[in-house]
């Protein structure tokens, strides 16, 4: 390539790499900066004297909603790679009256949108008297993991089937087959699923907002959104808050970026 | 004991097989139970209660009031927030759309060049797409200050008085609507960098031979051969913009007046403000009617333009 083309390039991909993270990085400058300073024209983007001891503040304020949303992300993730796998490998390895029919009607309830579900789980989910408790934020959840089920199945299709007969050949119950000689096969889809249901977990909104009332049982989100006035009355500990919210998961996305992108091109292969 | 008479005098080997066939069926259903008792309790069976709900006046506590299509009827008769907020979320979703397809084909095709650094570039781009709604729409807010926000601010530099943003109820909906791009941009620029990578060299060779300039190979070999690409990103987009919540509630929750008040934002007072749980459902199913009528006109069309090798 040219060199004035591979600069002008350059400069171009630098232009939209700014305006894609300067709101990042405000973020976590006005996280250190003292209150007075937060809002100032023009922007500072490099806090002058870092308030360290603003983050001091938030991780008294926040615990509870931080332990709430690591908890519930651990289920889900773990919840669902469970389920999803179990259902994947039958799918793929397992031969029984039904299968196929099955799996056709689990494909088909994926194209019912998210929303028709919504306002009867609600309904459901009170008179059982589950509102304002934290199972509608992941029994759901964990047991209907369709797409991951897709995923697990097209995994699974492509071990080897000698692997397989090993582990038959040796006694190994149908059980212990799916989980020590199938499974360890498909860590790569595993590892896809898993930081999609983390991040999705993760950045849920609107599930904690219509189910959860108590303030001890509120996700770092929504205890964000609903708190701000009574709890981060600075506009530097609300984007302390913030960062708290993003760091997480911009570190699972820069540790397991492959296989993020993995999942996402996963669906898009199939349109 | 049925079974047991009918095996007796069979062959062992025939009897043997049976019940090997039924422990194996009993295996596989045992295997997808859990998917499938998840299925049955949190997906068909709210469907039904939610088709219910939709003909009936209900508060979702007391005894629901059979009304027929009533709901429907007051919707489209009789409910301007419900035009409105339909319009809104046509509004959205008619910018938002090009917007983020286009940007991230420019971004896909410069994250496609071999150049140093690629990788820091593309997590760049990507990283809002993986950050929290909430996160994002605290900053936005107070980059749309009118004035002592980072946006007018740099607006004033450039000798432009910047409008009154969020408070402004015709400039409300367009900031929304940036930050919604600005954060969504990720998804497209994956999956058409991955059609990007995936082209077949030889067509661009044989072009380069016969003299066709970089415009042009984009134009007649790269734009046609992710037409598939983008039918998809035209079925996903579509239904995730049209399903538009996190921004809208933590920038502007609907307002000034109802400016940008959206289609699951109504949902979502009515359903859980007002308790109106029978008039949000049929709400809910004219969506679902709507999605499933775009979606399938969009698969039908495809034949129009998508070109498959």
């Amino acid at each position: 390539m040219r060199i004035a083309t591979k600069t002008s390039q350059y400069v171009v991909m630098t232009l939209f790499a700014a305006a894609f993270l300067a709101p990042l990085v405000w973020m976590i400058s006005a996280s250190l900066r003292p209150e007075a300073q937060v809002l100032s024209v023009p922007p500072q983007f490099l806090p002058k004297d870092a308030q360290w001891d603003n983050y001091r503040q938030i991780f008294e304020l926040i615990p509870v909603f931080l332990w709430n949303s690591v908890k519930l992300a651990g289920l889900n993730v773990v919840g669902i790679l469970i389920v999803a796998s179990m259902a994947g490998y039958a799918f793929a390895r397992l031969r029984f009256a039904g299968r196929d029919f099955a799996f056709i009607v689990l494909l088909a309830t994926s194209i019912i949108p998210g929303i028709a579900y919504l306002i009867p789980q609600y309904i459901v989910f009170r008179h059982i008297g589950w509102v304002d408790t934290q199972y509608p934020l992941w029994v759901p959840k964990v047991l209907t993991p369709v797409f991951a089920t897709f995923l697990m199945r097209q995994s699974f299709l492509t071990v080897p089937k000698e692997l397989e007969d090993a582990g038959k050949i040796d006694g190994a119950s149908t059980f212990g087959i799916y989980w020590r000689i199938m499974l360890p096969q498909t860590k790569p889809a595993l590892a896809a699923i898993g930081v999609f249901t983390f991040l999705e977990s993760w950045n849920d909104l609107f599930g904690p907002l219509i189910y959860i009332n108590s303030e001890n049982l509120q996700t770092l989100p929504v205890a964000l959104a609903q708190f701000q006035g009574e709890y981060f009355t600075q506009i530097s500990l609300l984007m302390c808050g913030a960062t708290v919210s993003v760091v997480p998961v911009i570190a699972v996305f820069l540790f397991a970026q492959r296989y993020f992108i993995q999942g996402i091109t996963m669906t898009g292969m199939k349109g | 004991m049925a079974t047991l008479s009918l095996t007796r005098g069979r062959p062992v080997a025939v009897a043997g097989a049976r019940r090997e066939r039924r422990r194996q069926n009993l295996v596989g259903w045992l295997f997808i139970s859990p998917i499938v008792v998840g299925v049955v309790v949190f997906q068909f069976f709210p469907i039904l209660v939610s088709m219910g709900a939709s003909l009936t006046s209900w508060n979702g506590i007391s005894a629901p009031k059979f009304v027929g299509l009533q709901n429907f009827r007051d919707l489209f008769g009789n409910d301007p927030l419900f035009v409105q907020t339909f319009k809104n979320t046509i509004y959205f979703t008619l910018a938002s759309i090009p917007l983020t397809i286009g940007v991230g084909l420019v971004l896909a095709l410069l994250c496609s060049r071999p150049i140093k650094g690629v990788a820091f570039f593309r997590t760049a781009y990507f990283a809002p797409y993986v950050t929290n709604v909430v996160a994002i729409g605290f900053v936005w807010f107070w980059f749309f200050q009118p004035d002592n926000g980072v946006i007018n601010g740099m607006l004033g530099q450039v000798g432009i008085s910047g409008p009154q943003w969020l408070s402004s109820s015709s400039w409300a909906m367009p900031a929304v609507i940036l930050v919604s791009v600005w954060q969504g941009i990720g998804y497209p620029m994956i999956i058409l960098l991955a059609g990007l990578q995936g082209l077949p060299e030889e067509y661009f060779e044989s072009a380069r031979i016969d003299g066709a300039g970089a415009w042009a190979r984009l134009r007649y070999i790269t734009l046609p051969l992710l037409t598939p690409h983008f039918l998809f990103l035209l079925i996903t987009q579509f239904i995730t913009s049209f399903q538009v919540f996190g921004l809208i509630y933590v920038m502007t929750k609907g307002g000034p007046g109802h400016s940008t008040s959206v289609y699951i934002f109504n949902i979502y007072q009515n359903a859980f403000g007002f308790g109106k749980v029978g008039y949000a459902s049929a709400m809910a199913w004219i969506l679902f009617a709507v999605i499933a009528a775009v979606t399938f006109l969009q698969w039908r069309l495809q034949k129009r333009w998508v070109f498959y090798t």
